[in-house]
């Protein structure tokens, strides 16, 4: 580091309200106490965090009796032995991954190919077009959920699964856009221009040069675009009519007591979901280890 | 069509589809909603056109109130989740070591499970006989024969808890990316601690402070789901009226005029707070 090499008593000119040259200086590692202090404050804001998610997981093996699942009556697994025995809660739930994963498959390719024009294309109104596809992100959901119904309406467009359908494609889009471009400015655009001097063509280029480096940024961008979907609530009670999805379903049952079904299947797709990134991490490193070894 | 013009409308087709569907599903809906705003009638005859601007003045005359307490609510949390997240994106940037991966993915796993669960979680623990809210009246924060939930206190703690992974993101990515050698410089130069921090981290901090205030007020100032799970009649937020307006009682230039106050004053808020901060480009935050 160059500061390593700085004499100890710079020959800087002395600035007011700065210790004089010879002073002792200040200890760089920060005192214990204070570092205890924040590694608690950390510790307690993440507990925070999780104190809902724990209470869900351990209330999904509670043996409760009436509607309301807070008091603790006794362990049990009858809840995980059957947790679809609520056939509406099993269908909402069908109709969130459903929709999530078509959501997320549409979402991810739009906005990946609307990332792409941004960054590696100068063409008129593209600072516009980078302005407008920030718009979404910036507009609370309760506005685009009602103008979105409005329109529906005024062309006499029923609603249901496609419509909800349709608007998380259009409220998950600019999220791809912001996550993909990140990883496309990181991106050394020489790489794609040596492609194309050896002969590559713009398809080739893209799928076999472009593609593959944006990739992680392409997978993280539809993890983003699948949580977002699997989780809206505001959005989609302005658009579901009659069709029910989770967060809905749960949504609705608040009043009258959620049934412990929904933490069993909130656990699991928790746990489904941390496998995922596991797996994620585990492939990343098996094809560095492999690149690796290729190169060696 | 010639190779040249070809190549030149490339970016083009590459933008068409995403644009298109942003242009179908949002910009003209939001338009669409501003011609609603002008209507007048009732549900059942039906709405028309009438360039009726009194909607926007009787919606602000009756809903005045709701519209403060959004604010209120939205601006409480902002500042709650400031004090509990900046230093946890501190230790996480500067003092977390090997297991900063791990304290990240504690701080989205709440993303794993659904928003409504974790409310309808809160709503469980939080309940009148629960170890909580004891715990609270000990200390005073709630009465002792009074309550927690149904109260503009456990809106604003809802809200400040499902927004808090969005403040610390934005503030752990500009600190992250500080270069330590600065700070190393400041106290080589006779900083004390609190000097180089007051006056290098923080102000390279600013960035993502500024995200990280945007991504928890502008959502909360329209959220009506900690408001309709956690509190009252009494906190009712202009989400909810706005909610209520178009799904249950169809008035739908009062619900569309609502939301175009909201993200009038929204947008206002945010250019005076990006000039007060010294961010004049707010694209550059989104890229």
């Amino acid at each position: 580091m160059a500061t390593e090499a700085l004499p100890t008593e710079p020959a800087t000119p002395r600035v007011p309200g700065v210790a004089p040259p010879g002073a002792p200086r200040r200890d760089r590692e920060p005192g214990r106490g204070r570092r205890w202090l924040l590694g608690v404050w950390s510790a307690l804001a993440i507990l925070f965090l999780l104190a809902p998610i724990l209470f869900m997981i351990v209330f999904s093996f509670n043996d409760n009796q009436g509607r309301f699942n807070f008091e603790w009556r006794g362990f049990t697994l009858k809840h995980w032995a059957d947790p679809f025995a609520n056939a509406d809660l099993a269908k909402a739930l069908e109709n969130s991954l459903l929709i999530g994963v078509l959501s997320t498959l549409v979402a991810t390719a739009m906005g990946t190919l609307l990332a792409i024009a941004l960054v590696r294309h100068r063409f008129r109104g593209r600072t516009t077009t980078d302005f407008f596809v920030f718009l979404p992100m910036a507009s609370p959901e309760v506005v685009m959920g009602a103008s979105l119904l409005a329109m529906f309406l005024v062309l006499g467009i029923g609603t249901g699964f496609g419509t909800i359908l349709v608007a998380h494609i259009m409220f998950s889009i600019s999220y791809v856009v912001v996550t993909v471009k990140s990883r496309l400015e990181g991106m050394d655009p020489h790489i794609e221009e040596a492609a194309k001097d050896l002969g590559a063509g713009e398809v080739s280029t893209f799928l076999r040069v472009t593609l593959p480096t944006i990739a992680p940024g392409v997978a993280a961008a539809a993890v983003l675009a699948f949580a977002l979907s699997i989780d809206d609530y505001i959005v989609t009670s302005f658009n579901a009519g009659q069709t029910q999805t989770f967060p809905l379903y749960i949504f609705g049952a608040t009043k009258q007591g959620v049934p412990p079904q929904v933490n069993v299947l909130s656990t699991m797709l928790l746990v489904l979901v941390l496998g995922l990134m596991l797996l994620n991490v585990v492939v990343q490193r098996r094809l560095a280890a492999r690149d690796k070894a290729a190169r060696a | 069509m010639s190779l040249s013009r070809r190549r030149r409308m490339l970016p083009w087709w590459f933008a068409l589809p995403g644009l298109l569907w942003l242009i179908v599903f949002f910009a003209i809906p939001i338009l669409n909603q501003v011609s609603v705003s002008l209507m007048s009638g009732d549900p059942e005859k039906g709405y028309e056109l009438t360039w009726t601007f009194s909607t926007y003045w009787d919606a602000i005359r009756d809903y005045h109130a709701q519209f403060t307490r959004s604010f209120g609510y939205a601006g409480a949390a902002t500042l709650i989740d400031f004090v509990i997240a900046f230093p946890l994106a501190y230790f996480i940037a500067y003092k977390a070591g090997r297991f900063k991966g791990l304290w990240l993915l504690l701080v989205i796993l709440p993303f794993f499970v659904s928003q409504v669960m974790r409310t309808a979680s809160w709503q469980l623990i939080l309940n009148d006989q629960g170890w909580l809210v004891a715990r609270m009246q000990d200390v005073g924060v709630v009465s002792d024969d009074g309550r927690f939930l149904a109260t503009g206190k456990a809106v604003i703690f809802g809200i400040s808890y499902n927004f808090l992974p969005f403040m610390v993101l934005p503030i752990y990515a500009t600190l992250d990316r500080i270069d330590r050698r600065l700070i190393e410089a400041a106290s080589d130069l006779y900083c004390s601690r609190w000097t180089a921090f007051r006056k290098v981290t923080l102000p390279l901090a600013v960035p993502g402070i500024f995200a990280g205030s945007l991504l928890v007020f502008i959502p909360a100032c329209g959220d009506y789901i900690n408001s309709s799970i956690l509190g009252s009649s009494n906190t009712t937020m202009i989400g909810n009226v706005i909610q209520s307006k178009f799904l249950n009682v169809l008035d739908y230039p009062t619900a569309a005029a609502l939301s175009f106050i909201l993200m009038g004053v929204i947008l206002l808020g945010i250019a005076i707070y990006g000039r007060v901060l010294g961010t004049k480009n707010l694209t550059e935050l989104a890229g």
